[in-house]
C-alpha cells in the first residue's frame, strides 16, 4: 500500500472517532480513504467536513476536548495555516495526532517533498516524528496515540511523511491485528474533558503573575521528560506487533563509524544504501537517523557520535540568516559535551531527487574536510 | 534489483501498470516499491513511473536512472523524452506500437505489441483515450522472466477497480501476439 | 496530571458590585420581556425570573419570565441600555 493509505489504515486501526480535514496535495489520499471507509460503514466515526485547515484543527480541537479520539492531515501551506490552532491544541494538553505530508513552501509553487512545512511547527509544543517506510507510517499512529495520551505527558503528536516518495509510493506493509490494536490503545479516558454537570473555563486569560510561565514550564518540563516513557512504549510495541520501530533514533552502523550523517525521514533509505555501497569498499561510515524530533534526541546523538572524525546534518528544509535548524539543534546537543567536526548539507528542497551520488558526495566531503560545500545537487548561475 | 521505468500520457495507466508489476513481484514473495514521478497531471501529459523488485527489502528511494528495463506506453513519446536514457546495456524495451522504424531496436532486446487496438478490442478506455496499462504487461511478461504471465493476471484483478476480465483477456492476447526482435 | 489551562473557578462567586458607577434599572412598565437585554449582557448579570408582583405594560406580559439584574455581578456598562428596543432600562448614577 502507499504511505497515505498506510495511514488512514493506522487511522483505522486506532479507533478514531473524529475526522476533520481540508485537501491539499499530497495529503489529500488519507481523508479521501478515511472518507471512503466512513461512508461504507468500515469506520465508526464522524467526518467533519470543514472550509479550511485553521478550521479543521479548531474542530479536532474542540472534539477532543469532550475526550474523544480525534485526526486530522495536512500538508505545506495548509499546515502553515492551522499554525495559531497548533498551539491552542498542544497548550490545551490534548493528546491529538496528525499527519503531515511534507511538502515545499512556495513561492516558487511547488507540490514536491521537503521538510521545511513541519520544521516551522517544531516550537508549537506538538511531539514530532519522521517516518522513513510506510510500516512506520502506519505504526507511528498507534505508538502517536499511545504516547500522546499517556496521562502524564497529554500533548499531541505531529506524524511526518515525506511527499510523494512515502505517501504516493507503493511497498509492502503488514496491517496490525486489529483486536491487538484495541487492546493496545483502549478507550481514551481523557479526565480533563469537558463536563457539563462541571462547568470549567477553557484557556481563559490569566494575568503576568497567574500560573501562565508555570503551565509553559510544565509542557516543556512533560516534553523532556517524555523520552524514557517513549522508548518504553517503542519496545512494548515492538514486542505485542513483532515490529521493528528504532528508538528515538536509529543507529544504522554505526559501531565503527569514522564519518556519519544524520538525516530525517525517507531519504535516510537511499543514505542507507549509499552506505552499504561505501562500506564494501572498505569506507567506515554511517548513519543517525532522527525519528523523534521532538523531544530533541540530543543523548542520543551526544552517544552515537563520540569517536566520529567528522559529522555530517543532512537538512531537507532551510532557515535563511542561519546553518539548518536541525545543525543548531544538534550543535546545542553536542555543545561542550563532544567535540566532532561538523558540516551542514542542504538536499532535495521542492522535490528535488535524493541520490546515492548525492549521498557519496556528502562523503567525500566530510572525509576531506576541506572543499566545503552545503548545497548539494544544485545548479550555480 | 530489478528496475523498470514506465514512459506513458495522463491517462493510459502507466502509474498504475507500476503498481500492477509489483503487486505481481509481491505475489511471488519479491520485496517491491512502486511509485510515480507525479507531475501536475493531466490527460496526455508525459508521466514517468517506476517498479522496483528485489530479494530483499529495497532501501533505494531516489528515481531510477539506470533502468534494467523501460515500458513505453505511447511511441510518440519517443519524439520528447528521451525514453532509453540509462538503459542498461543488456536491458529490454517494451513498447506499445510496431519496431519497424525503432532506431534502438537493433541495441536492446525489444518486445513490441499494438496495445492500442487490443485495448480497444477489449473495451478498455475509447478511441480517443485508450487505456493500455494492462495491455502492455502482456508483452512484458513475453519478453522478461521477471514476474509470471499468471501473477501479471492475478495482480491486475487485484489492482484495477473494473473490467477484471476484459483486462486479464488483454493482457493474454497482448502476451500471444507479442513480437520480439 | 500536567499543570492544565482550565479553571474550575466562577466568577460568579465573585461581588464585583462596586466596579460600577452607574447602574441599569429596568421600567416594567415599558419591558414587553423580549428578553434582549439578558442575551446581550456580557457578564451574564440578566436572570430571567416569573414574578406576578412585577409591573408590566398590560396583564399579557405578566406571566412572562421577566429580566432581573443581578447587582451583584453588574459592572454597569450599559450595553443593556443601548439594546432595550422599548427604552425600558436606564443607567441611574449609584450613590456615593
Amino acid at each position: 500500500m502507499t504511505g497515505n493509505e498506510a495511514v488512514a489504515a493506522g487511522v483505522k486501526l486506532s479507533n478514531v472517532k473524529v475526522i476533520a480535514a481540508y485537501p491539499i496535495t499530497p495529503q489529500t489520499t488519507i481523508v479521501e480513504k478515511l472518507a471512503e471507509m466512513v461512508a461504507n460503514g468500515e469506520l465508526n466515526s464522524k467526518f467533519i467536513e470543514v472550509e479550511s485547515e485553521h478550521s479543521a484543527m479548531s474542530a479536532v480541537t474542540a472534539s477532543e476536548m469532550t475526550g474523544v479520539r480525534s485526526f486530522t492531515a495536512s500538508s505545506s501551506h495548509g499546515l502553515l495555516y492551522m499554525h495559531e490552532a497548533l498551539h491552542w491544541a498542544a497548550g490545551m494538553r490534548l493528546p491529538l495526532v496528525m499527519t503531515v505530508v511534507n511538502r515545499a513552501i512556495g513561492p516558487p509553487w511547488s507540490i514536491w517533498g521537503e521538510h521545511t512545512d513541519s520544521f516551522n511547527q517544531k516550537d508549537t509544543g506538538w511531539l514530532q516524528m519522521y517516518c522513513e517506510t510506510n510500516q512506520e507510517a502506519m505504526d507511528s499512529i498507534l505508538l502517536g496515540y499511545k504516547i500522546a495520551e499517556n496521562n502524564k505527558l497529554l500533548l499531541p503528536v505531529m506524524n511526518m511523511l515525506d511527499a510523494f516518495t512515502l505517501s504516493h509510493t507503493s511497498e509492502p506493509v503488514e496491517v496490525r491485528s486489529h483486536s491487538t490494536a484495541a487492546d493496545y490503545l483502549g478507550e481514551l479516558e481523557l479526565e480533563s474533558k469537558m463536563d457539563f454537570n462541571n462547568p470549567a473555563g477553557y484557556g481563559s486569560i490569566v494575568p503576568p503573575d497567574g500560573p501562565f510561565m508555570e503551565m509553559k514550564k510544565d509542557m516543556r518540563d512533560s516534553m523532556y521528560n517524555a523520552t524514557n516513557a517513549i522508548k518504553k512504549e517503542i519496545t512494548t510495541f515492538n514486542d505485542l506487533f513483532n515490529a521493528e520501530l528504532p528508538g528515538l533514533t536509529e543507529n544504522f552502523m554505526m559501531e565503527d563509524a569514522d564519518y556519519a550523517l544524520i538525516t530525517l525521514g525517507a531519504i535516510s533509505s537511499t543514505a542507507k544504501y549509499t552506505i552499504r555501497k561505501l562500506r564494501e569498499r572498505g569506507q567506515k561510515v554511517g548513519l543517525i537517523r532522527l525519528y523523534f524530533y521532538r523531544p530533541f534526541p540530543g543523548e542520543e546523538i551526544v552517544k552515537a557520535v563520540k569517536g566520529l572524525k567528522g559529522l555530517g546534518v543532512v537538512e531537507r528544509n532551510l532557515s535563511f540568516g542561519q546553518r539548518g535548524p536541525t545543525f543548531e539543534d544538534v550543535a546545542t546537543a553536542l555543545y561542550g559535551r563532544v567535540d566532532v567536526p561538523m558540516r551542514n548539507y542542504v538536499v532535495g528542497l521542492g522535490g528535488r531527487d535524493v541520490r546515492v551520488k548525492d549521498y557519496e558526495l556528502m562523503f567525500e566531503n566530510l572525509v576531506e574536510g576541506n572543499n566545503e560545500i552545503e548545497w548539494v545537487n544544485v545548479e550555480a548561475r | 534489483m530489478y528496475e523498470i521505468r514506465f514512459h506513458g500520457r495522463g491517462g493510459q495507466g502507466a502509474v498504475t501498470a507500476s503498481k500492477i508489476l509489483a503487486t505481481a513481484a509481491f505475489l511471488e514473495s519479491k520485496w517491491v516499491t512502486s511509485f510515480p514521478f507525479f507531475g501536475t497531471e493531466r490527460r496526455g501529459a508525459p508521466v514517468t513511473a517506476f517498479t522496483r523488485v528485489d530479494d530483499q527489502r529495497i532501501e533505494l528511494r531516489s528515481q531510477i536512472y539506470e533502468p534494467d528495463a523501460v515500458i513505453i506506453l505511447d511511441k510518440s513519446l519517443m519524439n520528447g523524452v528521451n525514453v532509453t536514457e540509462g538503459l542498461k546495456n543488456d536491458g529490454i524495451i517494451v513498447v506499445n506500437g510496431k519496431r519497424g522504424n525503432l532506431k534502438e531496436a537493433g541495441k536492446y532486446r525489444v518486445a513490441s505489441v499494438d496495445a492500442t487496438s487490443i485495448a480497444l478490442r477489449n473495451g478498455l478506455g475509447d478511441p480517443s483515450h485508450p487505456i493500455v496499462n494492462t495491455a502492455i504487461l502482456g508483452a512484458f511478461a513475453k519478453i522478461s522472466n521477471l514476474v509470471s504471465l499468471q501473477s501479471i493476471k492475478n495482480a491486475t484483478s487485484d489492482t484495477v477497480p473494473s473490467r477484471k476480465k476484459e483486462n486479464v483477456n488483454a493482457i493474454q492476447e497482448a502476451f500471444e501476439e507479442t513480437e520480439l526482435n | 496530571m500536567p499543570f492544565l489551562p482550565i479553571t474550575y473557578a466562577s466568577t460568579s462567586t465573585k461581588i464585583l458590585s462596586s466596579w460600577r458607577t452607574s447602574k441599569p434599572v429596568i421600567d416594567y412598565t415599558k419591558c414587553t420581556r423580549c428578553a434582549i437585554c439578558w442575551k446581550f449582557c456580557p457578564d451574564v448579570a440578566i436572570d430571567l425570573v416569573v414574578d406576578s408582583r412585577l409591573k408590566s405594560p398590560n396583564e399579557k406580559f405578566s406571566s412572562l419570565e421577566a429580566p432581573s439584574i443581578d447587582y451583584d455581578h453588574c459592572k454597569g456598562c450599559g450595553i443593556c441600555e443601548t439594546e432595550c428596543p422599548f427604552g425600558a432600562i436606564e443607567m441611574v448614577r449609584e450613590e456615593e
